[in-house]
């Protein structure tokens, strides 16, 4: 029987789309998931006995539309008219569905919704992904997730946040709002917290889904190519970036044929692409030092003069402590170490990254390469207290156990 | 759909501008109204007197008790509203913005029940 094997193959590949326009036909996630499903029940039942239809996403289209008008009607107490169990066959315009699927991104990412919501939700209803899927992400209960999901479409609800593309002159501020969701959704997968491995891939997968879903309805925007460049490019190296037993591998050390070729000149040209549009913005500045990284094919090739130079421009943009330190690092690999040690310094010295552990794992790796093992051993010790990530931590403490060792600096 | 825009700010603030930059405020919130008037939305709201005159009624114990102050003691305070109606939480959040006299605070969007 192979009647389950379409059902779930026609979910997969258009229960997304035909959920949005749902969603905007009744204004309602819960109803309209609810018509999805008892639509794929009717699907079995009908499909069974009659066969499948030429165009099956557009008979589900029809039937769950049909069954949660009925249901709004009976709900208003309304007498539902007869239910069809073969509706005549009417496929939307293809680029209305588009823009069903729009109005739900930038919903789904509406600001008067707080930033777990909105991830939790596009990763739901975009993505398609179980409450339980999600909780597992996020590493969190599964309650407290369905408690987030039930409160973000009770405000939509409420407070009534319209399934409408924002206007004009709120655009690149939402547009913002949404690439923010699709970056903080990849890096809880690329760089989790407290996962006992470093990589999440179901949530680093669901990014670069959604960004690509970004991508494919906002054509325009520059940085949305950019982000999903950024994107292609980071996890281009995952499998070089830990282990068979979990253990990271630093950049440097990564063994470059196990990085994905076909991912990373897909990024490229994305980026190209996005660059042509003549808009910068950060996501794409990020792309374009990722795609240096993941473009030399030595760790001495990295052009790390042009890095930095990318690294003051992003810093330009974003006037961050972190992207501050990160420029100080770039800086310090283009010029001398010594440089990269008083950037830092001068980081330090502002005091807002004094709980973030890469600022003195950082130092302690430029300590050791210059040699100095007892400094950079009292810097690894002051990551250790930092970092919460397991894998993360035992780098650290392996690399603390070599200063111990008074190893020779491995590079001047 | 009826929402109210809570105007919190620094009243210190407010209390110490001249006359000419509360002519401005005021003047601001004139041409505010007229905007609504023209847009063709229904509203009503309110400038408030200063927290030091609010006065408060506690319930609790089976009983109440009034109290000499504010529902809480905050660095900015309610300073006035409007009540507009509008479709939808974007217009809302589009009058909002457009609050006349703004540099600092925080304009509070609520749909009323």
């Amino acid at each position: 029987m192979f009647l389950s094997r379409i059902v779930e193959n026609v979910v997969r590949t258009d229960g997304r789309r035909v959920l949005a326009g749902l969603i905007r036909l009744t204004g309602d996630f819960d109803a309209a998931e609810d018509a999805l499903q008892e639509a794929y029940a009717r699907a079995m039942a009908v499909w069974g006995r009659e066969g499948v239809p030429d165009r099956p996403a557009a008979w589900l289209n029809t039937v769950a539309r049909r069954i949660a008008i009925d249901r709004n009607r009976r709900d208003r107490g309304v007498d539902p008219p007869e239910e069809l169990e073969a509706p005549p066959v009417v496929i939307e315009e293809e680029h209305e569905v588009e823009d069903d699927r729009l109005r739900l991104l930038f919903v789904c990412c509406h600001p008067a919704l707080s930033p777990e919501a909105r991830c939790a939700l596009a990763l739901r209803t975009l993505g398609g992904l179980t409450t339980r899927e999600i909780a597992r992400g996020f590493v969190e209960p599964e309650a407290t997730t369905a408690q987030r999901l039930v409160r973000a479409k009770k405000k939509i609800r409420e407070a009534r946040i319209p399934y409408e593309v924002p206007p004009r002159e709120k655009l690149p501020e939402r547009i913002e709002t949404v690439l923010s969701v699709i970056y903080l959704i990849f890096n809880e997968g690329y760089a989790s917290t407290d996962a006992p491995s470093l990589l999440r891939p179901d949530l680093v997968a669901e990014a670069i889904r959604l960004a690509r879903l970004t991508v494919d309805l906002l054509p325009d925007v520059a940085e949305a190519r950019g982000l999903l460049a950024l994107l292609l490019l980071t996890d281009s190296r995952r499998a070089a970036r830990t282990t068979a037993a979990g253990e990271i591998v630093p950049l440097e050390e990564q063994d470059r044929s196990l990085w994905d070729p076909g991912q990373i000149a897909e990024g490229v040209r994305l980026l190209d692409d996005a660059l042509a549009l003549r808009a910068a913005g950060p996501y794409q500045t990020q792309a374009a030092i990722a795609a240096l990284h993941v473009t030399a094919s030595t760790p001495a090739e990295t052009d790390w003069p042009q890095i930095a130079a990318l690294y003051r421009a992003l810093l330009r943009m974003m006037p961050t402590p972190v992207i501050e330190f990160n420029a100080a690092v770039a800086e310090g690999m283009a010029t001398t170490l010594e440089r990269a040690l008083e950037g830092i310094a001068r980081v330090e010295r502002g005091g807002q990254l004094a709980s973030y552990y890469l600022l003195p794992a950082a130092k302690a790796d430029v300590l050791r390469r210059l040699g100095r093992s007892d400094d950079a051993a009292a810097a690894y010790r002051e990551a250790i207290a930092l970092v919460t990530n397991p894998a993360e931590r035992r780098y650290l403490e392996k690399r603390l156990a070599e200063c111990a060792l008074a190893l020779p600096p491995l590079r001047g | 759909m009826k929402y109210i825009l809570l105007i919190y700010g620094d009243e210190q603030a407010w209390a110490g501008l001249s006359k000419e930059e509360m002519e401005a405020m005021y003047a601001g919130h004139n041409a505010y109204a007229q905007a609504l008037t023209e847009a063709g939305v229904t509203f009503s709201g309110s400038e408030l007197k200063p927290v030091s005159t609010a006065t408060s009624i506690r319930f609790g114990n089976g009983g109440s008790k009034t109290i000499d102050g504010p529902f809480a003691e905050t660095k900015e305070q309610l300073a006035g509203y409007y009540v507009i109606d509008v479709e939808h939480l974007e217009q809302a959040l589009g009058w909002a913005e457009k609050m006349p006299g703004m540099n600092s605070g925080t304009v509070e969007v609520r749909p009323l029940a």
